[in-house]
């Protein structure tokens, strides 16, 4: 599914270079939870978003899907991502104009799937959040906001789902419910499932530990 | 991926928006207005014209000469006569009419009529019969501003020359006047007949001679003018038919709207430039949302597509208010330029100006949007996984689709101004002339950011400091702001200083001591009686000068006949065509300069005479120091070498000429002559003219007074026409402050609400923003300024001729009033950042 091998990143800003990721390599299994965890500067976010293909690598390849990334154009990129990819994001990064139900929507709107509507419904329900359809990002509280970054998540039913530090920005509470739903929703979607955390607990839930220190996996 | 969906998520995405959207499009809205207006009011004048040309010259064709016919000239007459169905003959000139019941006395324009003129079209008269029955009835149409000025009423007697006539109706309306060429010398209608009796066709002034005709319908009359052309050119006589009068009507007001639709295009300029800076915050803003959707999976050019479908959707909304707009504004036009028009002006709404305005507004607020939209495309998702402020999702540069767009603007512009001055000199002047101030500008507003950053002295107090770090911290829209309301600025300011030119040109010849009074057609037995009456008044002599009028017949010896037989001479058969006026004298006036050659102060018997010419007739008749003109002087033939150039102040209230002889050449030639005194007030005006009239009836008098005064009503007219059409532009300007001043509060919000959770007070925030939108307000509005009075010395210089002295009053006005507004709209903002409870702010999400 994810297959990672002797990544590089680096980072110029003025003279400096920065080499951020050093040397990684790992493999994700189709249907395998896996944690990247190690402390704050190591790299998690950046190694989550080059496996997303949401940036460039300098050195190695990433294999996604079947597909060499290096090889793919921007636009190529974000085809992958439409039909394959999910992704939560710490600070839940719904869209401000549009609604719940509309959020959910986009992806398979992208997608140009038919019954999008009807399918965004049935996630928002799963999520618990039904009623809330037609509000707004700034008219619900974090843990609704993450629930229905959620849903979104899974609307394109996803080969493989991104997490960066999905309750990084919860109360403990709340962050357990998401945390819940989200491997409810992983185990029935049978998606593969690759999540950042700080969160020992939460990283121990996974089958596979990815440790990151200084750029290098340890 | 469908459109359906582009168009979709544009709607969805614009929900909490649109009414911000329709603000920043709001600047448009009065460009496309103006533009609209001018055009479909341009193109019913022309409608107009085209209609109406038979009535403007109110015959088939006309025939005018300078001067009485010659053998030739009448033969060719009576055979015109002989051609057409009916004719008319008019001798005109200026003379004076002397109302005798209450004594007033003007210069007025007679005509002196038999026939049935206007064959087409009508004097418009009261009682509506006086047009018709005047002729036969030996009376005179007087105008009705004249009517009114001397308090006569028809039956009343006018004296002109030595012949009393009674008036036998108010002229209303003559074909082809306005009301404006009415007011300079009101007309007076009489009959040819008795114009041997008035003694007045014996005048030293000119006396233009007219012959109208019709012809049959159908009649090809233009092919018979230019059958005959060479014949007219060689007997000076100028023709006008319907054809070319529409020409000639139709090209001098399409001029006029043409330079009327250019001050509404800057209106459109102006108000891009607004869109453009608030779709380039917009954007900002919009980037987060735009990673998202890349994140999704959307393609660049998707989200990209979604927001050009935004930016279509309101500049469309724009673009029709503009028009609907422009709509309404066209009703006014024809009443405020009434007094311009010869004809009556309908307000049909033009499918074609409206098309093309929307065309127009459509494509220029486009392109001006996409400078700022180009940037969608190139953002990356992976700012969704770092929380970041926007200015790191900064906007990449050298874009080279950016920069193609640029210059399609550039293009565009060009383009839309060579369409409007008809010139590719003037349009590149133009386009280069608002480049440069963009320029000027962005290089201001730059220098700014970089002396603010390295010079702020610590020593000043933080909220000093703090607002002018808003200045140059990222998110500034320094460069915005001052580029905008820098242009407005000096848009405006050189609408003031343009008009301020114009009306110093005649305020200066008003001045004190200068005369005020000129009287002309003074016989030479005249002259020395008339010099004694003014002095008897108390009055002064300021000038006599005598006058000889000649005709030019041959430059280096080349005569009218080689000049147009041989081109490659490089005179002009136009410079042999006129009458000239010249003077003799030996002492140059104090305001006469010598630019070239000498000045000899009499000619020797036997000797060439040696002219003085001024410089620039000089140079249009193509000839210099050393050459040789010939006149012919009423018959007879006066050789000539041109002795020197002289510069002249035609500015000046005296009589100038473009032919100076010395003393001993034309001394005795037939002349007449002109004094020139000061009248202190309107009674002594009056009663001079009075006495002088009385004694002397072919004497002419011009009150110079008068005719400043007529001359600035006139040009407070053209004034109100300017200001009608800048006000689009200053509009426009406002608007644009207030949508660029509104887009930052957006961006201030946050950190304002910040400072005060921090507990930072209302006075201490108000200072901060006051001190960011004081300099930026003063800063850009005397760039403007300076920017302005660069310009308007160019044109004074170049355009005018004219010296410019930027008013001081206007100046200051600009810069209290622009740094002012500006002040008070960034505060007025700042406002709901100050009263809301900073919660609401913050979970707010723009
Ligand atoms: N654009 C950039 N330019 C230079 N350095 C960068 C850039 N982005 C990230 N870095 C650096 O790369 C390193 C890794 O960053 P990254 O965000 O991946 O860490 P992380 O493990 O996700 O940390 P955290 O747990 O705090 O989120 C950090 O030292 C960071 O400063
Ligand atoms: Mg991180």
């Amino acid at each position: 599914m994810l297959s990672v091998k002797n990544i590089s990143k680096i980072y110029q800003s003025g003279f400096n270079k920065l080499t951020v990721l050093n040397n990684i390599s790992f493999e994700v299994a189709p249907g395998e939870t896996a944690a990247i965890v190690g402390p704050s500067g190591s790299g998690k976010t950046t190694l989550l978003g080059l496996c997303a293909g949401l940036d460039r690598y300098d050195a190695g390849s990433i294999t996604l899907y079947d597909s060499l990334l290096s090889e793919l154009d921007e636009d190529g990129l974000a085809q992958i991502r439409n039909q394959h990819v999910g992704f939560v994001f710490q600070n839940f990064q719904l869209l401000p104009t549009l609604t719940a139900l509309e959020n959910v929507m986009v992806p398979m709107e992208l997608q140009g799937a038919l019954n999008a509507k009807k399918k965004a419904l049935a996630l928002l329900d799963k999520v618990g959040l039904a009623d809330r359809a037609t509000h707004y990002a700034s008219e619900l509280s974090g843990g609704e906001q993450q629930r229905i970054a959620l849903a979104r998540a899974f609307s394109n039913n996803p080969k493989i789902l991104f997490a960066d530090e999905p309750t990084g920005n919860l109360d403990t509470e709340t962050g357990q419910k998401v945390e819940q739903l989200l491997f409810n929703l992983n185990r029935d979607a049978g998606t593969t499932l690759v999540l950042v955390t700080h969160d020992l607990e939460l990283a121990n839930k996974t089958e596979h530990i990815i440790r990151l220190k200084g750029g290098v996996l340890v | 991926m469908n459109g359906w969906w582009i168009i979709k998520m544009a709607w969805r995405d614009s929900r909490k928006n649109r009414s911000r959207l329709l603000f920043f499009i709001s600047s448009i809205v009065l460009g496309i207005a103006a533009l609209v207006a001018i055009a479909a009011f341009g193109k019913n004048l022309k409608q107009e014209i085209d209609n109406q040309a038979a009535s403007l010259i109110g015959a088939d064709l006309e025939i005018s000469s300078g001067k009485p016919l010659t053998v030739s000239a009448h033969k060719l007459i009576d055979s015109l006569i002989n051609l057409s169905q009916s004719h008319a003959e008019e001798h005109q000139f200026a003379s004076m009419a002397n109302f005798i019941k209450n004594g007033g006395t003007r210069l007025v324009q007679i005509r002196a009529l038999t026939g049935a003129y206007p064959f087409y079209g009508a004097l418009e008269t009261s009682p509506a019969a006086a047009a018709f029955t005047f002729l036969d009835d030996q009376k005179i149409l007087v105008d009705k501003t004249l009517l009114l000025q001397f308090n006569a009423a028809v039956g009343d007697t006018v004296k002109l020359g030595d012949l009393n006539f009674q008036i036998a109706g108010s002229l209303i309306n003559t074909p082809g006047k306005t009301v404006i060429s009415g007011s300079v010398a009101p007309t007076i209608f009489m009959p040819l007949s008795l114009l041997e009796k008035t003694g007045l066709s014996q005048k030293g002034s000119r006396i233009n001679y007219k012959y109208y005709f019709r012809f049959l319908d159908n009649y090809p009359v233009d092919k018979l003018v230019e059958h005959l052309d060479d014949q007219f050119e060689q007997l000076s006589l100028r023709t006008e038919t319907i054809a070319s009068t529409k020409e000639n009507t139709g090209r001098s007001f399409t001029d006029l709207t043409d330079f009327l639709g250019l001050v509404g295009f800057i209106a459109l300029m102006l108000g891009c430039l607004g869109v453009s800076s608030s779709i380039h915050v917009y954007v900002k803003e919009k980037l987060p949302s735009v990673a998202i959707l890349r994140c999704i999976g959307a393609r660049s050019h998707q989200t990209f597509l979604i927001y050009l479908a935004q930016i279509i959707g309101i500049s469309t909304i724009g673009a029709l208010s503009g028009v609907i707009l422009g709509a309404i504004v066209q009703q006014v036009l024809p009443w405020i330029l009434k007094d311009f028009l010869p004809v009556n002006v309908r307000s049909d709404i033009s499918w074609s100006a409206i098309v093309q305005g929307i065309l127009i507004g459509l494509s220029m607020s486009l392109l001006f949007s996409l400078i700022p939209l180009l940037s969608v495309r190139k953002v990356s998702p992976l700012y969704t996984l770092r929380i970041q402020s926007n200015d790191r999702l900064s906007i990449s540069k050298g874009d080279a689709l950016k920069n193609l767009v640029y210059l399609c603007i550039i293009i565009f512009i060009t383009i839309f101004s060579r369409f409007q001055l008809n010139s590719w000199y003037q349009s590149i002047a133009f386009v280069m002339g608002i480049s440069m101030a963009f320029v000027v500008l962005y290089g201001t507003a730059v220098l700014l950011m970089k002396a603010l950053r390295q010079y702020t002295p610590l020593s000043w107090p933080y909220v000093w400091r703090q607002g002018l770090a808003n200045l140059y911290r990222p998110n500034n829209q320094t460069v915005m702001l001052i580029v905008a309301i820098g242009l407005g600025t000096a848009l405006i300011a050189s609408l003031f200083f343009i008009q301020g030119i114009l009306l110093n040109r005649v305020t200066l010849s008003s001045s004190k001591n200068q005369p005020n009074m000129v009287l002309f057609d003074i016989q030479s037995s005249q002259k020395d009686e008339v010099a004694a009456l003014i002095k008897r008044s108390k009055l002064p002599v300021l000038q006599k000068t005598p006058i000889v009028t000649m005709q030019l017949t041959a430059i280096n010896n080349y005569t009218l006949e080689d000049v147009r037989k041989d081109s490659t001479l490089g005179f002009s058969t136009r410079a042999f065509g006129g009458e000239i006026r010249a003077t003799y004298k030996s002492t140059l006036d104090p305001s006469e300069k010598i630019t070239d050659g000498q000045w000899i102060e009499k000619s020797m018997v036997g000797d060439t005479a040696k002219i003085s010419l001024d410089q620039s007739y000089a140079k249009r008749l193509k000839v210099k120091v050393g050459d040789r003109l010939q006149f012919n002087v009423q018959g007879v033939v006066i050789p000539t070498i041109i002795g020197s150039l002289r510069e002249v102040d035609w500015n000046r209230m005296q009589t100038n000429f473009r032919v100076l002889f010395p003393l001993g050449v034309i001394d005795n030639a037939p002349q007449f002559h002109v004094i020139m005194t000061r009248v202190p007030n309107d009674r002594v005006s009056a009663d001079i003219q009075q006495l002088l009239v009385k004694r002397f009836p072919n004497i002419s008098i011009i009150d110079l007074d008068l005719i400043l005064s007529v001359l600035d009503s006139i040009l407070d007219k053209i004034g109100f026409v300017i200001k009608f059409i800048g006000a689009f532009s200053i509009l426009t300007g406002i608007v644009v402050l207030i949508a660029a001043i509104m887009i930052s509060k957006y961006q201030r919000i946050q950190e304002n609400v910040l400072l005060r959770t921090l507990g930072a007070s209302r006075r201490q925030l108000f200072t901060i923003t006051g001190c960011e939108y004081l300099l930026l307000g003063l800063l850009a509005s005397i760039t403007g300024i300076i920017l302005a009075s660069i310009a308007s010395f160019l044109l004074a210089f170049f355009i005018f001729e004219a010296s410019f002295k930027p008013s001081i009053s206007v100046i200051l006005l600009l810069l209290f009033g622009v740094s002012g507004l500006t002040l008070f709209i960034g505060l007025f903002n700042s406002r709901s950042a100050l009263n809301q409870p900073p919660l609401v702010v913050l979970r707010k999400e723009v």
